[in-house]
């Protein structure tokens, strides 16, 4: 039912030419995958699922639409190539998940290699060492802290990095004394502003032809 | 959006309440569902909340940006530095066992730590990412 929903989300995202409105059905779209993974009891990624993709992306996208257009350019024809591409790819991927164990499978690969150990909290460090114990009742911070802290660090790094790309590349106003857009006394954030502009007359007519 | 009286009340009425919020998903990350990934979120969103009904001028103000870009690294210098805590107390790096007189509440001082830091940075970089994008004027048309 909800994969329904988000097939249906999906559509008419790219069937809607309004990116406005492609920007709210992408956050929709996330909060049904938010609402899966509730039902496949993935608390967690769910809530980051929430957060990230409902939230802090659909504001972003919106900021970027502001800095763009409202309304997706026309494309000049119809060209078959793309959607047999993604046919393809979608074909090949369902085709990959055939052989796939079921879920919650106990026999899968991935509960039998080091899951058991780490849900019976009890993981022998080193072959003289005591076996570790973490005695906190979410697995999931457990493994992903203390078990699986490396990756955790990876993954902050990676936060990391991804922030100081896009400040490199978008700037970090206020800085050196150099005039930025963004020190300009004008009200920042116009979504409000923006949404008067396109109803002058000029907007109108581009965004009906 | 500074003449919106309503969106105005309730924004500072909600604000405490998400700040709040994501500091307990970052504290009890423990108990229940949650942890620094999703704290820092919650937290970033209530900075931007504050910026989209108050101005970014506002918003910068609160959270100044020099601030919050030493905020991105501090959070992984945090983590990393709890590594190398364990290291310098006899363990191996990111093993927080060494950390208190016994090795549970070691796991526990150390995984709160750790995940402080990921939320420090992810909030951080959260907020520096919408100043980036929110601090640029539209193209003149």
């Amino acid at each position: 039912m909800l994969l329904a929903f988000l097939a249906a989300t999906a559509i008419a995202i790219v069937r809607l030419r309004n990116l406005f409105a492609v920007v709210m059905l992408s956050g929709l779209y996330s909060l049904l995958s938010a609402a899966i993974f509730v039902i496949l009891d993935a608390v967690d990624v769910a809530f980051t699922e929430a957060a990230v993709g409902a939230g802090i992306t659909t504001v972003l996208l919106l900021g970027t639409l502001v800095l763009t257009d409202r309304e997706e350019k026309r494309a000049p024809k119809f060209s078959p190539w793309p959607l047999a591409v993604v046919l393809v790819t979608g074909a090949a991927l369902v085709f990959g998940t055939l052989d796939m164990p079921g879920f919650g499978d106990p026999d899968a690969p991935a509960n039998k290699h080091v899951a058991p150990e780490y849900l019976a909290d009890k993981v022998p460090q080193n072959p003289s060492g005591d076996a570790v114990t973490v005695g906190i009742p979410n697995i999931v911070t457990t493994i992903l802290a203390s078990y699986r802290g490396y990756d955790t660090l990876g993954e902050v790094t990676v936060i990391f990095t991804a922030g100081i790309g896009v400040l490199l590349l978008l700037g970090t106003p206020g800085r050196q004394g150099q005039p930025t857009p963004g020190d300009a006394p004008a009200p920042h954030l116009q979504f409000p502003r923006r949404r008067r502009s396109s109803a002058n007359p000029t907007e109108r007519s581009e965004g009906e032809a | 959006m500074k003449h919106h009286f309503v969106l105005r009340v309730v924004a500072k009425f909600a604000i405490p309440f998400i700040l709040l919020y994501a500091l307990y998903v970052q504290f009890h990350g423990d108990y229940g569902p949650g942890g620094g990934f999703q704290a820092g979120v919650i937290f970033a969103a209530a900075f931007i909340l504050y910026a989209l009904i108050f101005g970014l001028d506002k918003a910068r103000h609160a959270a100044p940006p020099g601030v919050v870009r030493l905020g991105i690294a501090l959070g992984v210098l945090i983590f990393a530095g709890t590594g190398v805590a364990g290291m310098l107390l006899g363990g191996k790096f990111l093993d927080y066992s060494v950390l208190a007189h016994d090795a549970a509440h070691g796991q526990h001082l150390g995984i709160l730590i750790v995940e402080f830091g990921v939320g420090v940075t992810v909030a951080s970089v959260m907020i520096s990412v919408f100043f980036a994008f929110a601090g640029r004027r539209p193209p003149e048309r």
